[in-house]
């Protein structure tokens, strides 16, 4: 019911952040559906959403903070923690399953866990595409096929 | 709705909801004809099978729909077989087409409907309290439609461990009960508008959140349609839980804001031991089908506060005690006062102040009581201070001093021209009706100083924001007019037709001085932006006009109220749906109270007391000869009182010393009489000076009428009996029988019968017509027998619509060097006026004190910033209270609230009013603002610079 008139910042998100959440916000404002390119701008900037970017992107698009929290929280991939420093995702899909994606994902969490691979999240996907070369993941964006655990260390090796 | 047969209003009986048609109307030109069940019914083309079905007296079962929220197709319980189609659609979705075959019964769409409720059931705690209480729609469905087995499992309930929320003052939230069905998400923003509700996540995982927070602290505006959609105890009432299910239902009306909803008072137990369990907004009510706000459908609790007096008092002088006594010691101190002050001092020198919160039938018999009993017209009501410059602006123009429209004309408008008003705080229910139409493409220019949520918000995006200086109202409203006319915009035709003084009225808004260029500078409005404003109005198909207390309460309020009204005359904007001009009223009877008779000039309906006719109807009546000369006001009783002429007054349900502008001056008047009566709810501010006090009845507890801003006459039923023991107006009728004139009245319905005998436009009013009707809007006359929901159509109830030059005149209240800001007031959403009933609610939780709100700007020369605790002053005096940086307010304006007696606004106010109808200037003051205890300047000091001053009040 209080109608704050100014939004609170978030330790992480400073004024500069806002100003700029803001300024994208405003630059789609008047495309047709313009939420989910806002959040995709966003992301690119800063890596993810921030509790703090949602007044800010509501009052700039003429919606409530709820309707944005509703469609952040829809998407998996819009992330609302500042992201690790690598991302390791695998296909958890049928085809990669079959050829044996399930023990290479087990591997990669228990080397995640170990610290092995410093500050890395590993994700599950559901198919990329590329189940002929399956088992298939992503290392920091970088599509990669006939992926096993050794392949898996050799590609990290050294992140800490 | 219509076409159920529905129980008569009021009537006793055991405890059912409001019958739910599952789909909402559709409105069609064309029918359609189908047959459900074997049985025909004819609907509106396109018309929802389960609505059709519900007319024919068929249930589908039903729960992801009400007929409150557009079909929304997910629940899979209402599926349907229909002849010649394949599968079993959703009879939610699927519309009525004309030879349609329907069947709901089928084995195949029971055993489907059985499948779809276990599923539900497995994910529904086992030990549901809403399910026991009998308050889940969920379990009478899961009855209906025999699920009894449960093939998947049971109450593998994956919300449970979603936290419980309990944080509103009203209601909780329990995830755990909750079936994702989204009523509460689709009733957020389609009926209220304010989409504070979401569903999170998705899938398996998918739950109801006000946007990621808990519902306090969240964007939620505690207005109870999602607790009223849901239909399950996820959403549900904390009275309810409390107390359980309700046993009886008492149809009455809302006595807060003009808006006036209808509400079905969900209680249990008779007579004394009656408690309220809930209040339910009723969909059959004309005023806000089916929709509240927090105050309306939650604050009723200041009836039942420690606070509330019971007991007559009395007390020799106003430094003594109060002492108990009975009601006829009360009275017969009361009566017996008056008397003596008029044997020693004339019959001139007491006088009375009607409620604009008490019904028409206690209105009417206090102004009965002056005129006859007392045998002068010196009664007033508060009216006085907030929409008298209505009553006389709009008589002056159209012939009818009330707003020219129902609520529902705004489905109909295109443009809407909002001045001087907040209706998402100080009207919301209609403010969700606005909403809605400017979701459907209407658009909206508003003409206030603040930057009011219906400028920018969720879903409302203004075309303009007029940013009008106050004091400068009609400067503006003369540029737009100005705008329309010279720019050829004006309806040449609805002028010569239905208008007088066309002429010389075209040739005075065409003067140079009353362009927007010309007035640019008062009003602080770019001339090309309010040219624009004026051509969005003047070329709109239906454009209507909403004001509300930032036009009246000014020196020229009444020349700002004829404003408009020329303005939507020259448009043609009068006379049909859609349009008029409209005033938001800003308490729940204050159209009633000022139709009753109250104004020291008119009789009821608004005729002069001058008028010898007039006069004879009651004088005939009554047996009394009336005073042909108009009495006091209340600011004149306020005078003649320190100057010892009037001596006596009988204040019926307002707070003046806390409401009317001057504190001083008021507690100075009352302070000087002999014998101030004082009948309230609560030992308020102005029974501080009284010598009798009467305790009054709360709305639970009154038998009568209100009417809305829109002449809408609504019934008030009582709940419970009075709890003091005595009906209001018949406490007003036992102190005129005890100085000598009795108004012997066997229920309120009688004192109906009175003002409908004797009032043409109230002639087909009585209560037996309004418990059959629901409600009507005045006039109510042979001519237009259930009421006429628009006025002036085909001729305006004056004849012919007189445009009045409108002068602009600044008001005298000037800023200078020592009070450079201005001041205007206003009211927030979870109080109510001078907050009697709210601060005595759990409306507390959201606003509990006054708060100035100041530009950034202004609060930086003075190094304010938000939470300290300011000076506020004015010529007349200062107050201290907190402030608030807000980019809401221009630069040069600052703002508060009226709702708490601790900051006491009033205390700066000044004494400048209207010049026709006396109603205060509230919402101009120069004031200063400095950081509490550092003031800077002695007051010595600044008068002696005050003097040098050559803008200084004239």
């Amino acid at each position: 019911m209080s109608t704050p008139t100014s939004t609170p910042a978030s330790p992480e998100a400073g004024p500069d952040r806002s100003a700029l959440v803001r300024a994208v916000a405003e630059h789609h404002r008047d495309q047709r559906g313009p939420l989910l390119p806002v959040l995709h701008e966003v992301l690119a900037e800063f890596g993810y959403v921030d509790a703090a970017d949602v007044p800010v992107i509501a009052d700039v698009l003429n919606l409530s903070a709820a309707e944005v929290h509703g469609v952040v929280s829809f998407y998996h991939d819009v992330r609302t923690t500042p992201p690790p420093t690598h991302v390791v995702a695998l296909c958890r899909a049928e085809a990669c399953q079959a050829v044996g994606a399930e023990s290479l994902y087990a591997a990669a969490q228990e080397r995640a866990a170990s610290g092995e691979m410093g500050d890395t999240e590993v994700q599950q996907v559901f198919c990329l595409g590329n189940c002929a070369l399956g088992p298939s993941g992503t290392v920091d964006g970088r599509l990669l096929g006939r992926l096993d655990a050794a392949r898996l260390t050799e590609l990290t090796a050294g992140w800490r | 709705m219509t076409t159920l047969d529905q129980p008569a209003l009021g009537e006793p009986g055991g405890y059912a909801p409001e019958p739910d048609l599952g789909t909402p109307p559709v409105a069609s030109q064309a029918d359609a004809t189908v047959t459900i069940d074997g049985r025909q019914v004819t609907v509106p083309a396109g018309t929802s099978v389960m609505r059709a079905a519900a007319v024919a007296g068929i249930d589908v079962p039903k729960l992801c729909a009400t007929d409150s929220l557009k079909a929304f197709g997910s629940c899979r319980m209402c599926l349907v077989e229909v002849d010649g189609a394949r599968g079993t659609p959703a009879s939610c979705t699927t519309p009525c087409a004309d030879g349609m075959v329907v069947s709901t019964q089928t084995e195949q769409v029971q055993r489907l409907r059985r499948n779809v409720m276990e599923l539900y059931l497995s994910d529904h705690p086992a030990d549901c309290q809403g399910c026991a209480r009998g308050s889940c729609e969920m379990q009478a469905m899961a009855v209906t439609v025999g699920a009894v087995e449960a093939r998947y499992g049971n109450g593998r309930d994956h919300l449970a461990e979603s936290s419980y929320d309990a944080s509103n003052p009203y209601f909780d939230y329990d995830p755990a009960a909750c079936i994702v069905c989204s009523r509460c998400v689709r009733a957020c923003g389609e009926v209220q508008g304010t989409f504070a509700l979401t569903v999170e996540g998705r899938g398996f995982d998918s739950r109801i959140t006000p946007g990621g927070t808990d519902f306090l602290s969240s964007e939620c505006v505690s207005c109870g349609a999602c607790v009223q959609a849901c239909p399950t105890s996820a959403l549900q009432e904390k009275s309810l839980i409390e107390l359980g299910m309700p046993t009886r239902v008492v149809d009455t009306t809302c006595a807060y804001c003009g808006v006036g909803c209808s509400f079905r008072a969900e209680v249990q137990g008779t007579g004394e031991d009656t408690q309220v369990v809930r209040m339910m907004p009723a969909k059959t009510g004309g005023a806000n089908e089916g929709h509240s706000c927090v105050k309306g459908r939650f604050a009723y609790g200041y009836t039942n506060h420690p606070d509330r007096q019971l007991h007559p008092m009395v007390r020799d002088s106003i430094d003594d005690e109060w002492r108990v006594v009975s009601w006829e010691e009360a009275v017969a101190k009361a009566a017996d006062g008056f008397s003596a002050i008029q044997r020693d001092h004339g019959v001139g020198a007491i006088g009375g102040i009607s409620s604009s919160r008490c019904t028409n039938e206690e209105v009417y018999v206090v102004q009965k009581m002056v005129r006859a009993a007392f045998g002068n017209n010196n009664v007033d009501t508060c009216a006085r201070v907030c929409h008298s410059p209505t009553g006389y602006g709009l008589n002056q123009t159209f012939g009818t001093s009330a707003g020219t429209q129902d609520f529902k004309s705004v489905e109909q408008a295109d443009v809407v021209l909002l001045i001087g008003a907040n209706p998402t705080d100080a009207h919301p229910v209609f403010a969700s009706r606005l909403k809605r139409r400017l979701r459907q493409g209407a658009q909206i220019v508003v003409a206030d100083p603040r930057r009011i949520d219906l400028v920018h918000g969720p879903h409302v995006e203004a075309a303009a924001h007029l940013p009008v200086l106050p004091g400068s109202n009609v400067a503006f409203v003369n540029a737009m007019a100005h705008t329309v006319v010279t720019e050829g915009l004006h309806d040449e035709a609805f002028l010569r037709e239905r208008c007088e003084n066309v002429d010389s009225y075209l040739a005075f808004i065409a003067r140079p001085e009353n362009s927007p260029e010309a007035t640019e500078e008062v009003t602080g409005i770019p001339a090309e932006q309010l040219r624009a404003a004026a051509r969005l109005y003047a070329e709109a198909p239906n454009a209507a006009i909403y004001y509300g207390l930032g036009v009246t309460e000014h020196s020229q309020g009444s020349t700002m109220v004829m404003g408009m009204a020329n303005l939507a005359m020259i448009t043609g904007n009068i006379g049909r749906e859609g349009v008029g001009v409209n005033p938001l009223r800003g308490q729940n009877n204050v159209q009633g109270s000022c139709d009753m008779g109250s104004f020291p000039h008119e009789l009821p309906g608004y005729r002069h007391i001058s008028r010898p006719e007039v006069r004879a109807i009651y004088e005939d009546l009554w047996g009394r000869t009336l005073d042909p000369e108009p009495g006091l006001r209340i600011p004149n009783m306020f005078d003649s009182a320190l100057a010892g002429t009037f001596r006596g007054l009988y204040v019926q349900g307002e707070d003046i010393a806390q409401s009317d502008p001057n504190t001083q001056h008021v507690e100075a008047a009352l302070r000087s009489m002999d014998l101030v009566v004082v009948q309230d709810l609560f030992l308020n501010e102005t029974a501080r000076f009284a010598h009798v006090f009467l305790p009054g009845t709360s709305f639970l507890e009154k038998d009568g009428t209100f009417t809305n801003a829109e002449r809408r006459i609504n019934r008030v039923r009582p709940a419970l009996p009075p709890r003091q023991g005595k009906d209001e107006w018949q406490i007003t009728c036992d102190i005129a029988a005890a100085m000598g004139f009795p108004m012997p009245y066997a229920g309120a319905h009688e004192i109906m019968d009175e003002i409908a005998a004797t009032t043409p436009t109230f002639a087909g009013v009585s209560f037996a017509r309004l418990d059959a009707e629901g409600s009507m809007q005045w006039p109510v006359t042979d001519a237009a027998p259930h009421g006429t929901p628009t006025m002036h159509v085909g001729e305006f109830v004056r004849g012919k619509g007189n445009l009045v030059e409108t002068v602009y005149v600044p008001t005298t209240e000037r800023t200078n060097r020592r009070f450079p800001l201005v001041l205007t007031t206003g009211r927030i959403l979870s109080q109510y006026n001078v907050g009697a009933q709210t601060r005595r609610t759990a409306n507390q939780t959201w606003h509990p004190e006054d708060i100035l709100e100041i530009h950034p700007a202004d609060a930086h020369v003075r190094g304010i910033s938000t939470g300290d605790l300011v000076e506020l002053s004015s010529r007349v005096g200062s107050t201290t209270l907190r402030a608030e940086v807000s980019e809401r307010m221009p630069a040069g304006v600052v703002y508060t609230t009226f709702h708490h007696p601790v900051t006491g606004a009033n205390v700066v106010t000044t004494e400048n009013s209207d010049w026709a109808t006396n109603c205060p200037e509230y919402k101009v003051t120069a004031v200063e603002v400095g950081v509490a205890n550092a003031r800077g300047l002695t007051d010595a000091e600044a008068a002696a610079r005050d003097e040098r001053e050559p803008a200084g009040r004239s």
